[in-house]
């Protein structure tokens, strides 16, 4: 089978991401400093039991993130070419983590049926082989086999929320690795030079949070949706409109957060340029940047990791909000806000469909909890004022 | 005290203006009046004249900063930025789509807003001081360490299950109060009591943590020590000693978020339909009005930096270190 | 009064433990002593011997379940404390037995004022109403010796200068007559002529009401002034126990004498101080026999496998030691005298030459935050060091000295004044020249914690100098460098590897010596760099400093509060009060013939073992913020021999002799 692989722009950051994250893996692996906290978090078993919860969410998000287009094909197998012979693939883009679930993703019913269930939810007219037409509950095409029940068009819920960890894990990982070298950057620079420099940043930082998030988040997708509107050329398709979308998603929401971590850096390296080291390394006629790298950059990066660990669930989070306030996710971006969403008119239904909100329910909070849990244990453990406890 | 009061208030007007500028750059520059127009006539099928008009409507016809056509003054007040931007300073926010003056709707939809957000903050607040000095009290302890668990747990859920939950719960099945809706006067209560009720139930979680932090900062002290060898009991050290200084921080960590309160909750309006400031935002962002959403922006940051000079005023007032400077 | 001869408090053979993470860590051990009413009784030792937890198990404050009392009894007035109920127990915290801390900074509560504070105490246990809770606390403040005590009652900690809230924590002990009042580090926070007052303070409420006190300090010479009984801890133990008067001439626990041999004076200038080596044992793996022995220049076999016994060698004079006839501390070991010669050279053109430095900091006020005033924290210094010698630069705290010290090496911004180094006027350079010209003048630091990056491995550190000056090649070469360095400073070179947080407080002195040493400075200011050690460390690093000036032919601004120190090791001296210098001149001149009347009293208020008879001047005070200053000579709020001319002009300066000035009008 031929394939083209689609690189979409969340993608290639989540890579980089990933990349980054290994060296950065293999940097703390030289520096005891680094190493013994993580051992401390090794020893911590509900750390150890949400890590691996959380790096099983986090392998699905990576598979659903190689995209690709399949040649198209006619009913007979054929591969179809177009008038002049050029390769034609099919429309719909799909991920290693379809493959991997194509059969959960192909096995679709006509509406709505319970999670487990072997008929379908509401009655029907069906058509008996005798030609009888008779009103019941039909019988599923796939008895059984929907773990969380289909949606609306028949769609298996449980795919649907397996999709949508992707989209939780890039707004609560893309825009802390936005942001970061921005806030690392501001805030050290802030703390270190002073004067103007600092009184500047600082401006900036206050006047930015004093916007309410959800408002400057909402304003800049709306605005992005004006511009995708009018310049709807540039947008292939509706997968690149919805990646683009959630990567300015990511950035408007670094933005906003962006703030936090600087005001913190800032203060800690003004503390830092106090510290007697720091003042014995200018007595040595160290250069500003190597006291920048040496000495002011590895003693604020456990504030930098412990502020992305605690960041990341309060991101998924929003997520859920913000596409329910409608300036989230695409809305036809498979993501938990939208299930819920869309859950809010089913649970009006009588009787009611209970299963869409609940699957997102589950996989949502299975996340966040672990992140949680994760988040602390990493806090404890490079948080040296609560170490000398 | 008092120069250091009017000091904070004219370092807030740099930082409206830059706010007010950074509203202007989002609304008015990313795209184009034409656009704009374009927008909101229905797209393609638009007759450069309708968009002349709607522009001409809405004074989008002027220049966006300078305008070399007049004389004067009148070459900056006779654009965009000026027209647009000079009032929010004095609540001139326009009207919007729909032809209402903003400033009149935002003055209406203010009390039920409050309604809901002074007795969430009020009761969510005494709700975490409370279990949070009982869990320092025995802390260490078995009780301690499920409390914390569960506090976990409560922050792990979306605020948008609980007002599912609740509505379900309480509305649907036990029937005790109305799904959603509003009323004025005594009547109020049965609308109000749900939404505070998952209110504070939703902020548990992260209150309590954060609150029995700063008190088991404050209980490792070294005045806690002489207190203690003072002979005092436990609940007098913890009460008397800690509780007060704990106080100091707690308070200057909330005082900000009060002026706030007035903006209401965009999606607990929402869900329980109540006319507030909170609904009315989400229906302008969703209608895409914005006129609404660039007031609501300006009116937030207003009141943000509002919280933040009081947070100076409460922290002078409550901490005597700083008071007798 | 009481007839029978039984002790107030009787601690028996108690024990101590906290769980940690390397096990359990026996804090104290079994120690025992008595404490007869109305008298002090001091337990001395180095930090971590387990002084504290001694008080706190008194207490009973220990911590748990972290900490907990494994044993034995601490009868108190006939009651065993250690069985008592909780509530029981409180009854007596405050009321019976007492406590003040080392911090008065952080002891008192920031939020009630000083009255609350009193009067809770009194209220709690001596069922008073209010008004006549207010009544006694108002008094109580006056007996501590608070000026305007019925105004100062209504002031919060912050509000007083820290003296002050060690007096009202003094006031807070003594509300209820306690029988037992335990004093831990009272004074080491403060600075020397605020510590007299203490002392006094205590010595007078002791008289006046009867009070036994269980004084806990590190400083020997304190034990000397105040002290009835003294007791020495090692290693959770007590190893020595004597009265007064027997100890300080006869005490003989190898350890006790080698602390008293560590003490630097004058007349040991020409030599090396005594030391011990290694550390105190770990409280979590004792070894089996004497716990001194690795330390002990004096250990046998016995000492290895047997645990000495406290046994008495005299009445009222025990020690643990397996020594039949362990050698007595000789008097002139235990006595720090002032008079002998010390060496003063003076070079003709000097290394160092600072004119008229001044270092401001401008006070901003009002709307625009417009400069109303400055800080003159230093203000107006002139000094000069030639090569090879020693400027002690002395003065209490908020002096200015420190602001100095980083001054001349333009660490921090200069006012203006003049600064020459070797010739070379350092004022006007910057850039990558003062940069380069860093390589001749360093610092070493009072923190043996903070002055070291925790992110970085020795070697990094070490050759941090080497790298931006540009010395020493590749990676490799630098290394063996500093290998050698680390040597040098007496460090295992195997080290090199390792983290700072790895090493003791005295070994990060040492990296911190090696480290300036790597660039091979001409210039060192040494600022506080003893203050936080222990005594024998102390000495330890006093020696390394004094072998390498001799050696490198180093020249040292000797930053410090504590005067014995200067007279062990430096040759000038330059005593600080409030950004200028009062008095100057060699070793012998200023320590012999004080002339400022701010250095008598500075003299006369450190503690000092041997010089019974000496008239000791008490200073009203403490040092007044260099905010505002006092107007005129700046000493004259204080000053004994205050005249009316003092309070309008600042006094010139006056020679005494060609080395020796001053700046008092009492020399005009
Ligand atoms: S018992 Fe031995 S090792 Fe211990 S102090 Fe005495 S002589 Fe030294
Ligand atoms: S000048 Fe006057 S006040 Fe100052 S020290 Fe001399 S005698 Fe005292």
């Amino acid at each position: 089978m031929e394939i083209k692989l689609v690189f979409l722009w969340t993608d290639m950051l989540i890579y980089l991401l990933l990349l980054s994250a290994i060296g950065f893996a293999v940097y703390s692996i030289r520096f005891e400093h680094l190493r013994s906290p993580w051992r401390q978090v090794a020893h911590n078993r509900l750390a150890m039991v949400a890590g691996f919860v959380l790096f099983c969410y986090i392998i699905i998000g990576l598979c659903d993130s190689i995209h690709f287009q399949e040649r198209a094909a006619d009913e007979k197998g054929q591969i179809v070419k177009d008038s002049q012979g050029g390769i034609i693939y099919k429309p719909d883009v799909l991920s290693v983590l379809d493959i991997l679930v194509t059969s959960i993703r192909e096995n679709t019913e006509d509406s709505y049926s319970a999670p487990l269930a072997t008929h379908s939810y509401s009655m029907k007219n069906i058509t008996l082989p005798d030609g009888k037409q008779i009103r019941t509950y039909a019988k599923l095409k796939y008895e059984g086999k929907h773990l969380f029940g289909t949606d609306k068009v028949g769609m298996d819920v449980f795919y649907r929320a397996l999709k949508g960890i992707r989209t939780g894990i890039v707004i609560g990982t893309l825009t802390t690795l936005i942001m970061l070298p921005f806030a690392i950057m501001t805030g050290i620079m802030a703390g270190y030079f002073k004067g103007w420099v600092d009184d500047l940043i600082q401006y900036i930082y206050t006047t930015l949070s004093s916007i309410p998030g959800v408002l400057l988040i909402a304003s800049a997708i709306l605005m992005l949706q004006v511009y995708m509107d009018t310049h709807a050329d540039r947008f292939e398709n509706i997968i690149i409109r919805a990646d683009t979308r959630l990567f300015f998603l990511c950035v408007i929401l670094g933005v906003s957060s962006w703030t936090g971590l600087c005001r913190i850096l800032r203060g800690e390296t003004l503390k830092l340029m106090e510290m007697e080291y720091v003042q014995a390394s200018m007595a040595l006629g160290v250069g500003h940047f190597k006291i920048l790298l040496k000495h002011i950059i590895p003693n604020i990066m456990h504030i930098v990791l412990i502020s992305v660990v605690l960041d990341f669930s309060g991101l998924v989070l929003a997520e859920a909000v913000l596409s329910y306030v409608g300036v989230g996710v695409d809305p036809t971006m498979e993501s938990w806000g939208n299930m819920i969403n869309a859950a809010r008119l089913e649970l009006a239904r009588e009787p009611i469909v209970w299963w869409n909100l609940a699957a997102a329910f589950i996989l949502m909070f299975g996340l966040v909890l672990s992140a949680n849990l994760f988040a602390d244990a990493v806090r404890d453990a490079f948080d040296p004022r609560l170490r000398t406890k | 005290m008092h120069t250091y009061i009017i000091r904070r208030i004219l370092y807030a007007i740099p930082i409206l203006i830059g706010i007010n500028i950074i509203t202007f750059i989002l609304f008015f520059v990313i795209n184009t009046p034409d656009q704009m127009a374009r927008l909101h006539l229905g797209m393609k099928r638009v007759t450069p004249e309708a968009i002349e008009k709607w522009k001409e409507d809405h004074n989008y016809h002027l220049p966006i900063f300078w305008n070399g056509s007049e004389s004067g003054i009148k070459k900056i007040t006779q654009t965009i930025f000026y027209q647009k931007s000079a009032g929010l300073f004095i609540f001139r926010f326009g009207k919007s789509d729909e032809g209402r003056d903003i400033a009149h709707e935002i003055t209406q939809r203010m009390w039920p807003s409050l309604a809901i957000a002074i007795p969430t903050f009020i009761i969510g607040l005494m709700v975490n001081i409370t279990v949070s000095l009982f869990i320092a009290f025995v802390r260490g302890s078995y009780l301690d360490m499920v409390t914390m668990i569960w506090c976990v747990i409560i922050m792990s859920i979306s605020g948008l299950f609980y007002i599912i939950g609740g509505q379900f719960l309480f509305g649907k099945i036990l029937n005790l109060v109305p799904i959603s809706g509003y009323d004025s006067g005594i009547s109020v209560f049965k609308f109000v009591v749900l939404p505070v009720l998952i209110g504070v139930i939703g902020g548990i979680g992260s209150g309590v943590r954060w609150y029995r932090t700063i008190f088991l900062e404050e209980i490792g002290k070294d005045y806690i020590r002489t207190a203690r060898a003072k002979g005092l009991t436990e609940t007098r050290v913890l009460f008397k000693h800690a509780l007060k200084n704990a106080l100091i921080p707690i308070l200057t960590g909330v005082v900000v978020v009060i002026p706030q309160l007035f903006m209401g909750s965009l999606v607990m309006e929402a869900f329980f339909g109540i006319p507030g400031l909170g609904s009315y935002t989400i229906d302008a962002i969703r209608s895409q009005d914005f006129g609404i959403v660039r007031a609501m922006v300006f009116l937030g940051a207003m009141l943000y930096i509002i919280g933040l000079i009081l947070t100076d005023i409460c922290y002078s007032w409550v901490d005597p270190r700083i008071r007798f400077e | 009064m009481k007839m029978n001869n039984d002790p107030l408090l009787s601690v028996k053979d108690l024990r101590t433990c906290f769980r940690t993470t390397n096990g359990l860590a026996r804090a104290v051990d079994g120690i025992s002593f008595d404490i007869p009413a109305g008298k002090t009784l001091a337990l001395v030792g180095e930090s971590g011997c387990g002084k504290s937890v001694t008080a706190l198990s008194i207490m009973r404050l220990i911590q748990e379940p972290a900490g907990y009392i494994a044993g034995d009894r601490i009868i108190f007035q006939g009651q065993d404390l250690l069985k008592l109920s909780k509530r029981k127990m409180r009854e007596i915290r405050g009321n019976r037995i007492s406590m003040i801390f080392q911090e008065p900074m952080t002891s008192l509560n920031p939020v009630m004022t000083i009255g609350e504070q009193i009067m809770e105490v009194i209220q709690l246990h001596r069922g008073l109403s209010k008004k006549e809770a207010l009544g006694l606390a108002v008094e109580m403040l006056n007996q501590v010796k608070i000026p305007d005590p019925a105004i100062r009652i209504s002031e919060y900690p912050h509000q007083l200068s820290g003296g002050m809230k060690q007096r009202v924590m003094i006031a807070i002990a003594l509300s209820c007559e306690p029988d037992l009042l335990i004093a831990d580090e009272p004074t080491t926070s403060l600075d020397v002529t605020v510590q007299a007052q203490i002392l006094m303070l205590m010595k007078e409420l002791q008289q006046k009401e009867g009070t036994a006190i269980l004084l806990i300090t590190h400083d020997i010479a304190v034990v000397y002034e105040v002290a009835d009984y003294i007791t020495v801890m090692y290693a959770g133990r007590a190893i020595e126990q004597a009265k007064r008067s027997r100890f300080f001439r006869h005490a003989c626990h190898p350890y006790t004498t080698r602390l008293f041999e560590s003490l630097p004076s004058m007349d040991k200038r020409n030599e090396q101080l005594s030391t011990i080596p290694g550390r105190v044992p770990d409280p979590t793996r004792y070894p089996e026999g004497c716990r001194f022995a690795d330390r002990c220049h004096l250990a046998f076999d016995r000492c290895n496998k047997e645990d000495p016994k406290m046994r008495f060698i005299e009445k009222g004079h025990s020690i643990a030691c397996h020594l039949e006839n362990a050698p007595a501390i000789s008097t002139a070991t235990a006595t720090i005298t002032r008079k002998t010669e010390g060496r003063a050279t003076y070079t003709s053109s000097p290394l160092v030459s600072v004119k008229d430095l001044k270092i401001y900091y401008p006070i901003r006020k009002g709307l625009l935050k417009s400069i109303v005033g400055h800080v003159k924290a230093v203000d107006g210094i002139d000094i000069s060091i030639g090569q090879g010698e020693t400027l002690a630069l002395v003065g209490e705290s908020g002096c200015g000295k420190t602001t100095m010290g980083r001054g001349i090496l333009r660490l921090i911004d200069i006012t203006c004044g003049t600064i020459h180094f070797n010739n070379i006027d350092i004022m006007h350079i910057s850039g990558s020249k003062l940069r380069r010209l860093r390589k001749d003048m360093q610092i070493m630091f009072q923190d043996p914690y903070g002055s070291l990056n925790p992110r970085m491995m020795v070697n990094q550190i070490i050759s941090e100098g080497l790298i931006s000056q540009g010395i020493g090649g590749n990676k490799k070469e630098r290394d063996n460098i500093v290998k050698e360095l680390m040597d040098q400073v007496g460090l295992d070179p195997g080290m090199i590897h390792r983290y700072p947080h790895e090493f003791s407080g005295g070994q990060r002195q040492r990296i911190g010596i090696a480290r300036f040493l790597a660039v091979k400075p001409k210039f060192v200011v040494c600022d506080e760099v003893t203050s936080a050690l222990d005594v024998s460390v102390q000495a330890q690093i006093l020696n390394l400093l004094k072998t390498l000036q001799q050696r490198e032919d180093l020249s040292y601004l000797f930053i410090t509060h504590n005067l014995s120190v200067v007279t062990y090791i430096a040759d000038l001296v330059a005593v600080m009060y409030l950004g200028k210098i009062v008095e100057r001149g060699t070793i012998r001149e200023v320590f012999d013939t004080p002339g400022h009347p701010y250095t008598q009293a500075l003299l006369a208020a450190s503690p000092c073992i041997g010089e019974d008879g000496r008239k000791k001047i008490f200073l009203e005070g403490e040092v007044p913020s260099p905010v505002n200053p006092p107007e005129g000579c700046h000493f004259h709020p204080r000053c004994p021999k205050v005249m009316p001319g003092c309070r309008k002009v600042y006094p010139g300066q006056y020679s005494l002799s060609e080395t020796h000035s001053t700046r008092c009008w009492l020399y005009e």
